[in-house]
């Protein structure tokens, strides 16, 4: 088996057992991106010296006996939203061409605390605003299982380098699904913390309140010794949570017999393609079959969350991104006044979707608009929350297919905004209420293509999420690969 | 619903310069997102606290002692331009 296929964890057990290095690994990262990148473009930046002197750093500390544990020596890629010192990161965006950091942001010290690898900067929406990886302002990232469909987005890059095996882990964020979107798209393992649990810093902010880094791998077990290493209260983040952290893995292997699990109504019959709610419906009866108690519950505002998101979601951004002017960073282009230089940067700098978005959001918090879109929209959020603390009184966690398709063609949604926000219909309401859930592979379409499950959880609720979704995947057994991933495919 | 939008008003409180071409497009898709976005004012919400965050937040303070920053020159080497230890940009007053 090429190294390059294989989980972190078996990865871990080859390299403590000396028949593999972090060097051999990198170099079998390497070789998989080298046979896959001219067609699927998941990286914008491979960091091939300072990867290659981590891995060599790696291999050392092991030979003296300083084991930082499961990630050590494991390369692991980042999504280009995520800032590293001296590395450029530029949110797939021309506002920040050639932006080399001068520091790294939390999770990124951490994972290279704990020995990983970092590999690469992936590609992303541009300042993560989309659902197809399509809004690169250096071209689209391609899907592995069909490289003329989109592989969600807007974590795409990271999803498809860890479908592919050019890393074998790698960090998104999540604002309104683009963690999970893509993981359904390209069938990995995708999981957005509870709001707080993984430090914010240095994460380049689209929606404060809503973001969250999480990890997307190739299981279940590599998604917890992910989420393990970068989470933990943050005094540089003033949102980070303070509280005490669950054990993630505390509860995993328990098997789901007893559990109460809820299938969301709003969420699981119109709208849903029929080869994904046929395999999400296979999925719950074998979660029955397994000794689960199913029961269908209502969440009646998820109906409007949708609106809501897109109002909140771009009024913060617009916030967010006025720091993008041409004065402390990037590109910068001539006016003769600040206003003149500001305005001809930022309509320079900021693709299509990144505009409507900031415009949109203006719009919403200006005088006049703000009670009716905005003000509305946050009190929409409480009934949101509302709903799921209902919910959560009823059942242990809660169920719905990731998303209502499987990966479309590039291009298919590209002008219409609307039915390309439709995308992240079930992805959303999650965001909303800032609860943790996670999405994997249960099955394939008609044309081949993969079909995400989530599983949703109560904030704090990472262990019985971690519980359901690893027996979801041992009843599955999903163990298709792309095309692009086979050494026929690669080559 | 209908949506009201002066497009070059809310541009210019962007700051984001755009061309009349570019004006209209956005004018149209905006119209076309807040009238789907417009659907929250449709759900009774009298009595309802709105929720800014999905954490209870409290004020996040340290002590108030002196900590490294950033290098200062690392910082404006990023500048598209400086002057010594400054940001340099246009003039912001008239004469």
């Amino acid at each position: 088996m090429d190294p390059a296929d294989l989980t972190i964890a078996e990865a871990g057990t080859r390299l403590r057992a000396g028949d593999l290095t972090s060097a051999d690994l990198l170099h079998a990262v390497r070789r998989r991106a080298s046979m896959t990148e001219a067609v699927l473009h998941a990286y914008l930046n491979i960091d091939h010296d300072g990867a290659a002197a981590a891995a060599a750093a790696a291999d050392e500390a092991l030979r003296r006996g300083d084991d930082r544990g499961p990630l050590h020596g494991i390369p692991v890629a980042l999504k280009d939203n995520m800032v590293t010192r001296g590395l450029e990161t530029t949110c797939s965006s021309r506002i920040l061409a050639g932006y080399r950091p001068p520091y790294d942001a939390t999770v990124v010290e951490r994972l290279r605390a704990a020995g990983a690898v970092v590999f690469g900067k992936t590609n992303l929406d541009e300042f993560a605003m989309g659902s197809s990886t399509e809004n690169s302002a250096y071209g689209p990232t391609r899907n592995p299982w069909d490289p003329d469909r989109v592989p969600g987005g807007s974590s795409g890059g990271s999803a498809a380098a860890v479908a592919v095996g050019s890393a074998f882990a790698a960090l998104g964020s999540d604002t309104g699904g683009s963690i999970r979107q893509p993981a359904a798209l390209t069938g990995t393992v995708g999981m957005k913390p509870t709001y707080g649990l993984v430090s914010r810093y240095g994460l380049i902010a689209f929606a404060s309140s809503l973001d969250q880094i999480g990890p997307i791998t190739r299981s279940v077990d590599d998604s917890v010794t992910m989420l393990a290493a970068i989470a933990g209260h943050d005094p540089s983040d003033a949102t980070s949570y303070r509280g005490g952290y669950p054990d993630f893995a505390s509860s995993m292997g328990d098997g789901v017999a007893g559990l109460r699990i809820g299938v969301i109504r709003e969420l699981s019959g119109e709208g849903i393609a029929a080869d994904v709610s046929a395999a999400f419906r296979a999925t719950v009866d074998a979660l029955v079959a397994a000794g689960a108690e199913v029961s269908e519950v209502s969440l009646p505002s998820t109906e409007y969350a949708l609106s809501a998101y897109y109002l909140i979601a771009p009024a913060e951004c617009s916030a967010n991104l006025a720091r993008f002017d041409g004065v402390r960073y990037g590109p910068r282009l001539p006016g003769s006044s600040v206003e003149e230089m500001m305005a001809a940067t930022r309509a320079d700098g900021f693709g299509p979707e990144v505009t409507r978005r900031i415009l949109l959001g203006t719009y919403a918090l200006s005088a006049g608009y703000y009670d009716a879109f905005y003000g509305q929209a946050q009190k929409v959020r409480t009934l949101v929350v509302e709903d799921f603390r209902r919910a959560y009184a009823e059942v242990d966690v809660l169920v719905t297919p990731t998303s209502p398709t499987t990966a479309f063609a590039l291009g298919e949604r590209a002008d219409d905004p609307l039915a390309m926000y439709l995308s992240d219909i079930c992805t959303i309401p999650s965001n909303l209420a800032g609860d943790p859930a996670i999405s994997l592979p249960c099955g394939l379409d008609s044309a081949g293509l993969p079909i995400g499950f989530q599983v949703l959880a109560p904030a704090l609720g990472e262990p019985v999420m971690f519980r359901v979704a690893k027996a979801v995947e041992e009843l599955v057994g999903f163990s298709a690969r792309p095309a692009l991933a086979s050494s026929e495919g690669a080559a | 619903m209908p949506v009201e939008i002066d497009i070059a008003k809310v541009a210019r409180l962007a700051r984001i310069g755009l061309s009349p071409d570019d004006l209209a497009h956005h004018s149209e898709q905006l119209q076309v997102i807040l009238e789907h976005a417009a659907r929250v004012q449709a759900l009774p919400t009298e009595g309802v606290e709105p929720t800014a965050h999905p954490l209870p937040m409290v004020n996040a303070l340290r002590s108030d002692e002196v900590e490294p920053t950033l290098d200062r020159d690392e910082v404006l080497s990023q500048a598209p331009d400086r002057e010594g230890p400054y940001f340099r940009v246009p003039p912001f007053l008239e004469d």
